[in-house]
C-alpha cells in the first residue's frame, strides 16, 4: 500500500528525517513512536508532500508520488490530520466537512449552484459518526480543542482515503475524548478497511491498537516491529520508552 | 437556514431605482458613482474577504477596464455594447498574466507584487500617448446610445444624466448579483476554505494556485467592468484612474464596511463617497479625514459598519432576552 525508502529531509545541515524506510500493508494500524523532535512529524510531511525530501521515495499503491503537491496526494488517496490542529476556523462544523465532500466530489469547480444544501446528508451522517452532529452549526473555530480535533478527522475522512495519516490524533485531549477518538479510529478502519499511519504519545493507545510500531529517533529508524518485539527492544527502551513498558 | 433568504440584490435595485425622478440631479450624478465604486469594491472583496488575498493593485483592472472601454468607444467609434464586455474581458485577460505571477507568492509578497503590476500599467497608461493619451487622457468619451430608451415608459422624460444612472444601476446590479451567486456556489465554499487554512484547504484536494488564479481573473473582470462605466461616467478616461491611491480609496470603502459581509464594500463605498462630498463642502482636507476614518475604523469599529451594526443588534437583542426572562 505504502512503501517508504530512504527517505532524507535535512533544514540547514540539521538532520530530521535521517534514511526512513517503512512499508505499510494494506489495512495495517502502523505506529511511529519516538521523543520529541525525533522527526515525527517532518516524516509525515515528506510523505503527504508538504515538504520535498532531500532523498528516497514514496509509493502509494505502486506509483511514485515523491514530493508531488498535497493537493495531488490527496486525490490519489491519501488523507491526513495534522498535529497542530488543522480546520477552517471561520466556516461551520457542517461547512467544514461539507467542502472537504465537494472538493473530494470534484464540485469545486461549479460556480453555478448553491453550495448551502449540497451534500446535506452525508456530511450530517459523517459528523454523526465523528459526534459533531448537534454542533453542526457552530464556527468552528470557537469548539473545544479536542472537537476540533474529532472536526479535523471529519475533514480528512470526507476525502474517502484509502490511508490516513494522522500525526497525534489525540494530543490535548481528555482520557475520556482519547478513549472515543480511538474507539471511532478502529471502527472506521475496519468499516472502511482504512490503512492507518500514525503518530501517538500515549503508548498504551499505541500498544493496542498498532499493528506494528516503527520508533524514530534523531532522525533514524531506531526499530520497527510488532508491538511485543518492540517493547522487547533494549534500545527502545533505553532512549525512549523507560518507564512506560 | 434557508427560509429567511431575502434577495437582497433586488430588493436593494428596487430601492435604488426611482432616484433619477425622485432624487435631484446632484442626487443621481452621486448615486451613479456610488453604484459604479460599490461594483468596484465587491470585486476587490471577491479577493479581500472571500479569499483571503489582499491586492494591492486591484485598481490596474478597473483602469484597464475604463481604457480598454474608452478607447473602443472614442477612438474607434464602437458601441458600448461591444466596449463594455470587451471592458471586462481585456481586464480579465490581463488579471491571467499579471495574476499568473501573483499566486505563486502570499501574504505581503502577492500584495507587493500585486502593486508592482499596477504601477506597471500605470505608467504604461501615462506615457503610450499614441494610445492612451498619455497624462492628457482619452477626454470626451461619449455616452453610450441611449435613445431606444426613450420609447420605455416613464424613462423616456430622464435627461442623459437620468438614463445613464438607470443603466449603470442595472448592469451594477446584474453583475453583484453574479458575484453573490459565485460567492455562494461550491466555488465560492472553496474559496473561503483557502481564506481560512491554505495549507488544509491543499489537503481536502484544492490546487490552491488554480483557485485563487480563477477568483484573481474573475474579480479582474469585474472591476474592469466597474472601470469601463467610470471612464464613461466621468466624461473621460485618466492615468488616475489607474493610479494606486484608488487601489487604497477601495480597499478602505470594503474594510470600512466590512468585508465579512458580502454587502459591506457597497455600504463602505456609499459612505465613503457621500462624506467625500459632504467633507469636500467645508474642508479641503479630505485626505485628513479619509485618514482619520482609518483610525476610527481601526481601532472602534474592527468589522467595519456592518460588523458594528450586527454586534450593536446582537447586544441588543441580549439586552431585551434578559428583560424578558427578568
Ligand atoms: N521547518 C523546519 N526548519 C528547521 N527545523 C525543523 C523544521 N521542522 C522541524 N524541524 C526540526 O526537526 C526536528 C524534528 O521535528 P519534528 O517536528 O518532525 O519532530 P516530532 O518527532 O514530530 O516531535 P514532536 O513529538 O514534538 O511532535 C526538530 O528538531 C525540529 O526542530
Ligand atoms: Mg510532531
Amino acid at each position: 500500500m505504502l512503501e517508504i525508502t530512504g527517505l532524507h529531509k535535512s533544514f540547514a545541515g540539521f538532520v530530521a528525517v535521517n534514511e526512513v524506510s517503512l512499508t505499510v500493508a494494506e489495512r495495517q494500524i502502523v505506529a511511529v513512536i519516538g521523543p520529541n523532535g525525533a522527526g515525527k512529524s517532518t516524516f509525515f510531511n515528506l510523505i503527504t508532500g508538504h515538504l520535498r525530501p532531500d532523498g528516497g521515495r514514496v509509493m502509494l499503491n505502486g506509483r511514485d508520488v515523491t514530493g508531488i503537491a498535497p493537493h495531488r496526494i490527496c486525490a490519489l488517496g491519501m488523507g491526513r490530520s495534522f498535529q497542530l490542529t488543522n480546520i477552517f476556523p471561520r466556516l461551520t462544523v457542517f461547512e467544514n466537512v461539507q467542502a472537504a465532500l465537494l472538493a473530494h466530489r470534484g464540485k469545486g469547480r461549479d460556480f453555478l449552484s448553491r453550495a448551502e444544501a449540497m451534500f446535506r446528508d452525508e456530511t450530517m451522517a459523517l459528523l454523526a459518526s465523528i459526534g459533531l452532529a448537534s454542533q453542526a452549526g457552530t464556527v468552528a473555530g470557537v469548539l473545544a480543542y479536542g472537537n476540533q480535533k474529532q472536526l479535523e478527522l471529519g475533514i480528512a475522512l470526507a476525502s474517502d482515503p484509502k490511508v490516513l495519516l494522522l500525526d497525534e490524533p489525540t494530543a490535548g485531549m481528555s482520557a475520556n475524548e482519547t478513549h472515543e477518538t480511538i474507539a471511532l479510529l478502529e471502527r472506521i478502519a475496519e468499516q472502511r478497511g482504512l490503512t492507518l499511519l500514525f503518530t501517538e504519545h500515549d503508548m498504551e493507545v499505541v500498544f493496542r491498537i498498532a499493528h506494528k510500531i516503527a520508533v524514530l529517533y534523531q532522525g533514524r529508524k531506531l526499530a520497527e516491529g510488532a508491538p511485543e518485539e518492540v517493547r522487547a527492544n533494549a534500545d527502545v527502551r533505553r532512549v525512549y520508552l523507560g518507564g512506560h513498558a | 437556514m434557508s427560509a429567511r433568504r431575502i434577495p437582497w440584490t433586488l430588493l436593494i435595485f428596487l430601492a435604488l431605482l426611482p432616484l433619477p425622478w425622485i432624487g435631484s440631479r446632484y442626487q443621481t450624478f452621486l448615486g451613479t458613482e456610488i453604484a459604479i465604486d460599490a461594483l468596484f469594491a465587491v470585486s476587490l472583496n471577491l479577493l479581500l474577504g472571500t479569499t483571503g488575498l489582499v491586492s494591492f493593485g486591484h485598481v490596474a483592472y478597473f483602469g484597464i477596464g475604463s481604457y480598454v472601454c474608452g478607447i473602443l468607444m472614442k477612438t474607434y467609434g464602437l458601441p458600448f455594447v461591444l466596449a463594455f464586455p470587451a471592458a471586462g474581458l481585456g481586464a480579465a485577460l490581463f488579471a491571467v498574466v499579471f495574476g499568473f505571477f501573483c499566486v505563486r507568492l502570499t501574504k505581503i509578497y502577492f500584495a507587493m507584487l500585486t502593486l508592482a503590476f499596477s504601477q506597471i500599467v500605470w505608467a504604461v497608461c501615462f506615457k503610450w500617448n499614441a494610445v492612451t493619451g498619455g497624462d492628457q487622457g482619452i477626454a470626451d468619451v461619449p455616452f453610450p446610445n441611449m435613445h431606444w430608451m426613450a420609447s420605455l415608459p416613464y424613462v423616456g422624460d430622464l435627461n442623459i444624466n437620468g438614463r445613464f444612472y438607470l443603466l449603470s444601476l442595472v448592469l451594477v446590479a446584474v453583475c453583484i448579483a453574479a458575484i453573490g451567486q459565485i460567492t455562494r456556489s461550491p466555488f465560492g465554499r472553496m474559496l473561503t476554505a483557502i481564506r481560512d487554512n491554505r495549507e488544509r484547504a491543499a489537503f481536502i484536494g484544492l490546487n490552491v494556485r488554480a483557485y485563487e488564479l480563477s477568483v484573481f481573473v474573475v474579480a479582474g473582470g469585474f472591476a474592469g467592468l466597474s472601470g469601463a462605466l467610470y471612464g464613461i461616467f466621468n466624461r473621460g478616461v485618466f492615468p488616475d484612474y489607474v493610479f494606486w491611491p484608488k487601489s487604497a480609496e477601495v480597499m478602505i470603502m470594503t474594510i470600512l464596511g466590512g468585508m465579512n459581509y458580502f454587502w459591506g464594500p457597497t455600504v463602505g463605498a456609499f459612505v465613503l463617497v457621500w462624506l467625500n462630498q459632504e467633507i469636500t463642502n467645508y474642508t479641503q482636507y479630505w485626505p485628513a479625514v479619509l485618514g482619520s476614518i482609518l483610525l476610527i475604523l481601526l481601532f472602534a469599529l474592527p468589522g467595519g459598519i456592518l460588523g458594528g451594526l450586527a454586534r450593536g443588534g446582537a447586544a441588543l437583542r441580549r439586552l431585551l432576552a434578559g428583560r424578558g426572562d427578568a
